[in-house]
Formats: structure tokens, C-alpha cells, sequence
């Protein structure tokens, strides 16, 4: 008999739930793979790990996992996230889904977890349009291409997303493209073991409406253009990061600084007041007489 | 169970309801809290979070009231027991996630302290008009449960009692307060610890890989995991099926909502609860709710006197609606008389359940103050002599 290879990363993933719904040529499963072998390497403790999506193509990655998911509202992961985080510290929260949720619809969660430094790894594949809902204009869609909803081509200003997570107070940003998978696998596994509002960009084709609509080709040609127009500039100022379309696009990790996270600033702050009257968030909270100890 | 000690402020108070509602969520062990202020509401929060850093619970004021409606049910999904606080403007925009509580099945508290409407309308004067909103405020066929305490002692209470309905039956419970009842002050009594019954989150006992999370066997309400105990839960806004996976058919719609609606519709008998007085030999009943009851019963006082027999129904829990009680009594009465701080809500359930048994009659009242119970009698008179 033959022996067949087992894939390693299907212990990450619910493999019950496949094939994927994702069409040939996204790079959101390529992203997941990457995600699946990050968390190989960082050797977190995958019990306490948990994926947070909100709506979307990419919403669809926690449904995909093979740890704690939850698929919750479009926008709103984040403020999901923290709650889920709060509540229980000891928990590894990952928050993955795409541009349009993240940044468009759930941009005021974003911008206030960055700010917070809630500790969570958030991972937002930016693909330039809704893919879900059929290819519509999103935050980040270049100038000129053509959606569905901006049909005569884009005119409004993209958003520079590592520039927005930067000065909304991250303490880690990178941007990779699909291509760059053992970049991206790098970026999650260091920014797995870090703490605090961790960003990572994942720049990631969509053949199948953003690309066909703009005749881009499929997902080889995607390929091909972010090998040839890929800069990597680690360190780079992140103001200077706008993609246009079919643009030169700078990949690296941006920033990587250590800042108090929420969690850190609420307890220091309550200690400095309460003193030893100060009791923080237990991990497993149990009722004592559950315990048997209460009456 | 009993209570948690460390929740538990026992003695006498003189507490407005806002404060009385915190005191009530902390003793039903609520550890976990996500607010934004709003008025009349704030109070409950401003308390919250200045009592939890030295009980190891956890308060975040967050962006906004779609974000705290759904940050405390991360906090659920922790292991916690959460509550979030608003009122009209913030309750609108906290409905797609009483949505998702629903569907699934986080038990959670909502305290809506109720102010005049629609819009900003009236931040600082009371209104009952979100009665229809609690029940059917978010999109798609759900069941939720809603209180309406008269009193601060009844605020410290009923949250008490929120809190077990929702772990009981794993539903958003939404604690129907008013800006009247939220700042009037009064003698609240906290009792002991031991006194106070609490029920608590049913955790599964099975195992990884026996355990499905929405599978609720031969009764009504599923078992819960936390994130963290390494059961990979899947919880999705999505139609799902026992295990959490989203199925896009509608058997998997009919099996998952059917059970949503049916496991409080089927079980209104033990979640039901109102106080009634004097319905025997009635000619009227005077049905009402939270500070109108109180308005209202001076109007009942006013009618009796006129020697009409009035009978009064308050409801304690608004929904599910004691929809058999009203089908017993309304054959036996001339008129029901509901006055509401609203042009007619909770009055068009009541008529439903009549059914044209017997008349109903709304008294109205836009909010902004409560009746004057002058015009609940006369009501109740014109009723009983058949002219309104």
C-alpha cells in the first residue's frame, strides 16, 4: 500500500469542514497555512488559543480552525476579542478577517483596540474589495480599478493600513503579500509571541472579482506581480506605505515596540490605588462554593 | 446555589434603581461588564466600576454601544457572567447582537433604563416605549425574556433574577427599567449571601470530542464550554447544527430556530410571573408595568372607591406574556385598562390574547412624566359603565 502524506497542518484545522468555500486563486487559505505553521513554531498552547473573524471571506478562517472559534458580527470581532481577552487573560486571542470588516465597518473597534493595546494578534487580509458580497468597493481599493459599486473605477482616497495601526498605537506592524510565505509565516510566529495590539497586513488576490473585473489575470499572475513589485523596507516610515493600483508594494515588519497593554495599565493602575483591596481578573473564575468552600 | 459573598452588600440601603440594578447583577455573580454611558442609564456602570476591581470582576467602556453588546458576550464566552447598561438611543444600535445572543444562545443581560422617544427624544424623563423593540428589535424569529421592576428593591432583585433566567434558559434577558424607577430612591434590603438564590452557568461535563455544543438532547437548552477548556468550540452567527457548524439549508434553519423560539414559548408557564389582586369578581383589570403599576394603582384606589370592582395584573416579566392567565380572566370582564408611557405596545399583546373576548382600553401617554392617575380612573370608570 501507498503510504500517504498527511498535510501537517491539517491538525490545525477542522478538517471535517472541507474543501474550503474559497475559489482557486485567493490567498486567504494561503494565509491560513502560514497561520497553521505559525503556530507550530511559536509552540503556544493551542487550548488556549482562540480565532476570532467577523463577516467575509476571510471571517471564515475561525470556522476553518481547529481551536476555540467564533464567528461573530461584521465589524465587530474586535470588540468580541476583547471581551473574550478580558474575561479570560490566560487565553491566546486571534483576531482574522478582511479589510472591509477590520478597517471599513469595524474601523472604530480597530482603532480603539490599537489604542487600548488590547492584547490580541489581529491578521487582516486586505484583498481590495468584499469578496463575499460580490466585489464591491472597499477601504483600501486603489484609485481607478472597478467595482461593482464604483463601476466608472475608484476616485476616493485607499486607507494605508500599517500607517492607521501605527499612529493608532500598535506595538508590531508587518505587511506581507501571499507570496512571501515564509515571510508572513515568520511575522505571525514572532507576533504570536508577542504581547500587546500585534498588525499584520496580509496582502492576498482575488481572482475570481477584483481581478477579473480589473483584468489582472488569476492568481498566478497575482503572483507574478508581487514578486516583480514587492519592496522590503523592515523599518519603513509607515506613512510612505500607499498602495495604487498595480503599484510597487512595500512589505516588512514596520514596527515593533513594547508599550503597556490594557491589561498592564489597568492592573498597575488599580494596584497603585487599591493596594492589597485590589483583586484582579482570576483566569478561571470558580464561585467558591462551587469549590465547596462557601456555604 | 447561594450567592457569592464577595457580591453581596447585605444590609439596608437607600439606593436610587440604577444603583439598586448593580447592586442586584453583582450579587448574581456578575464578574464581567462592557457600558457606554448613556442617560438616564450611567449610574449603573459608574458603580459597576468602582465595585469590581475588589471582587475580580472586570469593567471596559468601550467605543461605542455596538461594541459593548457584543464585548460582553466575549466576556460570556471567558466564563464570565456579563451584563451591558443603556438606554433608547443605545439599545437601538445594540439589537444586531441581541441577534447573535440569541442565535448563539450566550446568556447575557441587557439593562435598558428607558427614557422618552423615538431618537434622542427625552434623556432625562421616563418612557416605556421600547417594550416592542426588547422583543422584536433585532431581525430573524427569537425568544428573549424582559422584566419590568416598580421599585429600586425590585431593581436590585429582578437583575438577580435576570441573571438566573438567562443562565437557566441561555438567552439575552433584558431588565426593562425607566428613568423613574432608576432614580427614585428608596429602602432596598440586600439580604445575606446564603439567602440569595443564584443559579449558575451549566457546564458540561463531557468530554472533548462527546461534547456538542448546541446539541440540547432531550430538553430545550444546550450544555456550555468556555473558550480555553479545549473543546475547539465553534460558536457562529450562522444557522448552525448541533456541533456549531454553519449548515446554509432549511432543515438545519427549522431544527436551530425552531428549538430558539420553542424553548421559551413552550416553557412560558415556568418563566411567566405577575402579581394580581382582586380579579375575582371584577368588572375591570388594570394591566400594567414597571412605575406605571404604581401611578396605576392609585387610579385603581380612585375607581374602587366610586364602588367599582377593579381587579389589577402587574406584570413582572413582560415576555414572554402571561398569555393564558389573560385568556382565563377575559371572559369574565367587562374591559381591560392598560395604561403605558407609550401610544400602545404592550396593549396590542394584551389584545391579541384577548382576542376579542372582552374590550381592551389603552391609556396612552407619550412619556416625559408619568399618568396622573386621575385620567387611569377615569378609564377604569368609563370601562366599567361601557363608554370608552
Amino acid at each position: 500500500m501507498t503510504e500517504v502524506a498527511i498535510n501537517p497542518v491539517n491538525p490545525y484545522l477542522r478538517m471535517d469542514r472541507m474543501p474550503s468555500i474559497w475559489c482557486p486563486g485567493c490567498g486567504i487559505g494561503t494565509s491560513v497555512n502560514c497561520f497553521a505553521r505559525a503556530l507550530t513554531q511559536s509552540k503556544i498552547d493551542l487550548k488556549k488559543t482562540a480565532v476570532v473573524s467577523g463577516i467575509g471571506c476571510t471571517g471564515r478562517v475561525s470556522g476553518y480552525m481547529s481551536v476555540d472559534s467564533f464567528h461573530t458580527t461584521h465589524g465587530r470581532a474586535l470588540a468580541f476579542a476583547t471581551g473574550l481577552k478580558l474575561g479570560n487573560p490566560e487565553l491566546n486571542v486571534v483576531v482574522y478577517s478582511g479589510e472591509g470588516d477590520l478597517i471599513a465597518i469595524g474601523g472604530n473597534h480597530f482603532i480603539h483596540a490599537a489604542r487600548r493595546n488590547l492584547d490580541v494578534l489581529c491578521v487582516c487580509v486586505n484583498n481590495f474589495t468584499y469578496g463575499m458580497t460580490g466585489g464591491q468597493v472597499s477601504p483600501t481599493s486603489p484609485a481607478t480599478a472597478k467595482f461593482t459599486t464604483a463601476p466608472l473605477g475608484q476616485f476616493e482616497e485607499p486607507f494605508n493600513l500599517p500607517y492607521l495601526a501605527d499612529s493608532c498605537g500598535a506595538v508590531y506592524v508587518a505587511r506581507w503579500t501571499t507570496f512571501h510565505v515564509r515571510e508572513l509565516t515568520k511575522a505571525m510566529r514572532d507576533a504570536l509571541k508577542k504581547r500587546g495590539f500585534r498588525f499584520i497586513e496580509v496582502i492576498s488576490p482575488c481572482p475570481t472579482l477584483y481581478q477579473r473585473r480589473n483584468r489582472l489575470g488569476d492568481g498566478l499572475d497575482a503572483m507574478k506581480y508581487y514578486q516583480e513589485k514587492s519592496v522590503k523596507k523592515n523599518g519603513a516610515n509607515t506613512s510612505e506605505l500607499r498602495i495604487d493600483f498595480q503599484s510597487e508594494i512595500t512589505v516588512g515588519t514596520f514596527v515593533d515596540r513594547e508599550r503597556p497593554t490594557f491589561a498592564d495599565a489597568m492592573n498597575a493602575r488599580y494596584k497603585e490605588v487599591l493596594g492589597p483591596r485590589y483583586v484582579p481578573c482570576p483566569d478561571n473564575y470558580v464561585p467558591p462554593q462551587a469549590k465547596g468552600e462557601g456555604t | 446555589m447561594a450567592a457569592d459573598p464577595r457580591g453581596v452588600l447585605t444590609g439596608q440601603h437607600y439606593l436610587d434603581g440604577n444603583h439598586a440594578a448593580c447592586e442586584g447583577a453583582l450579587a448574581a455573580g456578575c464578574r464581567f461588564a462592557a457600558g457606554y454611558p448613556i442617560t438616564p442609564s450611567t449610574e449603573v456602570v459608574e458603580r459597576i466600576a468602582q465595585r469590581f476591581p475588589t471582587m475580580g470582576g472586570v469593567f471596559i467602556q468601550m467605543e461605542d454601544e455596538i461594541a459593548a453588546s457584543i464585548t460582553l458576550q466575549g466576556g460570556v464566552w471567558a466564563g464570565k457572567k456579563a451584563l451591558t447598561v443603556t438606554s433608547g438611543p443605545g439599545f437601538s444600535l445594540m439589537m444586531e447582537h441581541v441577534g447573535l445572543a440569541a442565535i448563539t444562545e450566550c446568556p447575557c443581560v441587557f439593562v435598558n433604563v428607558q427614557r422618552g422617544g423615538p431618537s434622542t427624544g427625552l434623556p432625562t424623563l421616563p418612557g416605556q416605549a421600547d417594550m416592542m423593540q426588547a422583543r422584536w428589535g433585532s431581525h430573524g424569529d427569537y425568544e428573549i425574556i424582559a422584566l419590568c421592576p416598580q421599585s429600586p428593591q425590585e431593581c436590585f432583585d429582578f437583575a438577580i433574577k435576570a441573571f438566573n433566567l438567562a443562565e437557566t434558559w441561555r438567552v439575552p434577558v433584558m431588565l426593562m427599567m425607566d428613568e423613574c424607577v432608576g432614580h427614585m430612591t428608596e429602602r432596598v434590603v440586600i439580604p445575606n449571601a446564603e439567602d440569595i438564590e443564584v443559579v449558575e452557568r451549566n457546564f458540561t461535563k463531557k468530554k472533548p470530542g462527546e461534547y456538542k455544543p448546541f446539541d440540547a438532547g432531550d430538553g430545550w437548552v444546550p450544555e456550555m464550554a468556555k473558550a480555553g477548556d479545549g473543546y475547539n468550540l465553534f460558536v457562529t452567527g450562522l444557522t448552525h447544527d448541533e456541533r456549531g457548524y454553519p449548515v446554509m439549508n432549511h432543515h438545519a434553519q427549522e431544527k436551530l430556530v425552531h428549538r430558539l423560539v420553542d424553548k421559551i414559548r413552550k416553557n412560558a408557564d415556568k418563566i411567566c410571573e405577575w402579581e394580581e389582586d382582586g380579579i375575582e369578581g371584577a368588572e375591570v383589570v388594570v394591566m400594567s408595568y414597571g412605575i406605571t403599576s404604581r401611578v396605576a394603582q392609585r387610579g385603581v384606589e380612585i375607581a374602587r372607591e366610586q364602588g367599582i370592582k377593579v381587579g389589577t395584573m402587574r406584570l413582572i416579566v413582560a415576555w414572554p406574556f402571561p398569555e393564558k392567565r389573560v385568556k382565563q380572566i377575559a371572559p369574565t370582564i367587562k374591559s381591560f385598562v392598560m395604561p403605558e408611557l407609550n401610544y400602545g405596545q404592550m396593549v396590542f399583546e394584551l389584545e391579541r390574547c384577548v382576542a376579542g373576548m372582552t374590550r381592551t382600553v389603552l391609556v396612552p401617554h407619550g412619556g416625559g412624566e408619568v399618568h396622573d392617575p386621575q385620567v387611569i380612573a377615569n378609564a377604569i370608570i368609563e370601562a366599567a359603565r361601557g363608554k370608552n
